[in-house]
């Protein structure tokens, strides 16, 4: 035995390595935030924003994740995780000190360093926020490297607009944050209407920003559509794309669209490589 | 070039065993010719042949002896370099909730494989850019492949699905073996080989060859000759790519997923399609895990399967990302096309769909001005 939580001296990307959850917030109703620990001296790679890895609750299932949170590199991982089927529900009723078995990271990233000197903006819905967030943190701490930095987020109610604490401490941090609902509950007094409603608004210079959206696809292609109205290339628009993952190495081929495979090229992909196959039904 | 008798099989498989190697050559069981481990040469289907046509397959005999006068059945090399099901790792948990995941050892190999026709050698160099050609290689199919003595079998006869000829592949093996042979069976039952490696110079060396002569050099270059024009399909492969690419809205794809019954048979006997699960199994208690890969299936609705449904739901798409993977966004994933041209997938479809005559009819009645998909890379 060479590591604690593994019998193996050569780790393969397939095995997992096991975590402990050190901490667990509840974000919204079927919506958890976990931060894992490592159990023992062994420890994945650091994840850089964007990637994401595989989380496999014992005995329940195992589904791809990104990271939600970038932690000091000393090997803690966050995860905001929305119980939706068996896997995710375990991994969601995990408890503090449980432990959990991750793989990673895996994917692409979000081109930060490649939009500087420009606009940024970030787009987007529901739980979309999540991926995102290791981003606009990012930002924050490296403010002066970006010109006008704006978030928008739309969700289907306020009730499941996500970190809504953190969205007043970006604002405060000096990046614009702009939020619509779906449908208003409560005494919800921000906007209401889809979050490309936001877009006309924002105050960005297409041809000098930079997009990074992620939500559900539908959303996505109808805001890239508004981001390239506004003159941002299609190059500079990124998009994270969910699609079934299993091996998370581009082996098992289930993440294919078309000629890429989401989990190795992707999740993250410029605008232009995704455009023409998001457009073709059941692609 | 050298010429092995016929009566030297044996002492051949016998060299190669006395290496250390598992022997893996045909056979015939449940009434097809399969690749299975051989303790002995007597296994090798002497006087077998077998008839092909979409949705047949059939076994006969034959009356002179051959002993590889027959054409691929259902499985493929593939079946031992990347097996239908393999166990990836153990998981336990213990009373303290504690989780330990100890990977499986690498069981496979080294084997020698006995009676490789050309198209399956290129599906075994397609699946290794696919395996151990990116950044990420797979252990286990590295070791199984890597030490493998390869003794590819030239075909003497195409079969009726065959069309190994349009797809470059063959039917003569041109590199990627040890020994290549060439079966011989006028003016005395014998082989022809050709040596592809020091290796299998030295195993040839064990058994007893004799040089070839002139007339076994022009006879066995008859055989391949005779074969290639005997092929019983054949697919235009000229800008296939970008007709596919072009034609992903096409009504053919409608038509063909009326006949198709998403079995999935196509997928299981190509000896290229890599597709396979993850799939985890734990017992009651919650303690024991074993997570397996097993072949799947793009023709399955889990395949595609994201929260909220699958991507692909109907049996028109998942029959267009089958054929469109193979012939198309193959050639921008692995640098080659994903059909060697075996004719295994129109044999073993239940409804005789014949990928050569599905790319036929998308040809000629290409949507010229479409502007399909594109791919960047």
């Amino acid at each position: 035995m060479t590591a604690a939580g593994t019998d193996s001296a050569v780790l393969e990307p397939t095995t997992p390595v096991a975590y402990r959850v050190a901490g667990k917030r509840k974000e919204m109703g079927d919506t958890w935030t976990l931060e894992l620990e490592p159990v023992g001296d062994q420890r994945l790679p650091g994840f850089l924003p964007g990637q994401f890895s595989m989380l496999y609750a014992f005995g329940s299932g195992e589904v791809p994740i990104s990271v939600s949170a970038i932690a000091g590199g000393s090997g803690e991982l966050t995860h905001t995780v929305r119980a939706v089927g068996a896997a995710t529900g375990a991994i969601c009723d995990a408890r503090p000190g449980d432990q959990l078995g991750v793989r990673g990271p895996f994917g692409s990233v979000w081109p930060l360093d490649a939009a500087e000197g420009g606009d940024v903006v970030v787009v987007a819905g529901g739980i979309g926020l999540a991926p995102l967030r290791p981003a606009i943190e990012q930002l924050i701490a490296e403010r002066d490297r970006y010109r006008a930095v704006t978030v928008l987020c739309g969700a289907r109610s306020p009730d499941e607009m996500l970190y809504p604490s953190e969205l007043q401490d970006w604002r405060e941090a000096g990046i614009a944050v702009e939020t619509t609902v779906d449908s208003a509950t409560g005494d919800w007094e921000g906007r209401v209407g889809l979050v490309t409603k936001l877009i006309p608004l924002a105050p960005f210079q297409g041809e000098r920003a930079t997009a990074f959206v992620c939500g559900p696809e539908i959303m996505m292609r109808f805001v890239a559509a508004e981001l390239r109205g506004r003159g941002i290339p299609p190059g500079r628009i990124h998009v994270s794309l969910e699609r079934n993952m299993q091996c998370a190495v581009g082996h098992c081929g289930h993440c294919q669209l078309a000629h890429l495979f989401v989990c190795r090229d992707g999740p993250v992909f410029a605008l232009d490589r995704v455009e023409p196959l998001l457009g073709v039904r059941e692609l | 070039m050298r010429v092995l008798e016929r009566k030297s099989l044996s002492p051949l498989l016998e060299a190669l065993r006395r290496r250390g190697y598992e022997v893996i050559g045909p056979t015939v069981r449940d009434g097809a010719i399969s690749y299975e481990p051989l303790s002995s040469a007597d296994q090798l289907p002497v006087g077998v042949t077998d008839e092909q046509e979409g949705g047949t397959y059939r076994l006969a005999e034959r009356d002179d002896g051959a002993v590889f006068g027959f054409n691929n059945g259902a499985n493929s090399w593939k079946n031992h370099l990347f097996p239908p099901e393999l166990s990836l790792w153990k998981g336990r948990r213990d009373e303290d909730g504690e989780i330990r995941f100890t990977e499986q050892e690498h069981r496979g190999g080294p084997y020698a494989f006995v009676g490789v026709r050309s198209c399956d050698l290129a599906a075994i160099s397609i699946q290794d850019r696919v395996f151990i050609g990116d950044a990420y290689v797979n252990g286990d199919y590295e070791s199984r492949r890597r030490d493998a003595f390869i003794v590819a079998v030239n075909c003497a006869e195409a079969g009726n699905t065959c069309f190994c000829a349009s797809m470059d592949t063959g039917p003569r093996a041109g590199d990627g073996f040890d020994l290549a042979l060439t079966e011989l069976l006028d003016g005395g039952h014998r082989f022809l080989v050709e040596v592809g490696s020091e290796r299998g110079e030295e195993v040839l060396a064990e058994v007893g060859s004799s040089p070839a002569e002139p007339r076994d050099v022009a006879a066995a270059d008859a055989v391949s000759e005779d074969c290639a024009s005997q092929m019983g399909r054949e697919l235009e492969t000229d800008g296939i790519k970008e007709l596919l690419y072009r034609n992903v809205e096409h009504p053919r794809w409608d038509e063909v997923s009326e006949r198709c019954l998403s079995c999935g048979n196509c997928t299981l006997v190509c000896p290229t399609c890599f597709c396979h699960s993850i799939d985890d199994a734990t017992d009651l208690a919650g303690t024991e895990s074993e997570r397996v890969r097993r072949w799947d299936s793009c023709f399955g609705l889990e395949h595609s399967y994201v929260h909220g449904g699958s991507v692909r739901q109907s049996g028109k798409a998942r029959y267009r990302q089958w054929m469109t993977h193979k012939l198309a966004t193959w050639i921008d994933q692995f640098g080659s096309s994903g059909c060697v041209g075996c004719g295994r997938c129109i044999t073993w479809c239940p409804v005789a769909i014949d990928i050569t005559e599905e790319a036929a009819v998308i040809r000629a009645t290409d949507r010229i001005e479409a502007v399909g998909i594109n791919a960047d890379d």
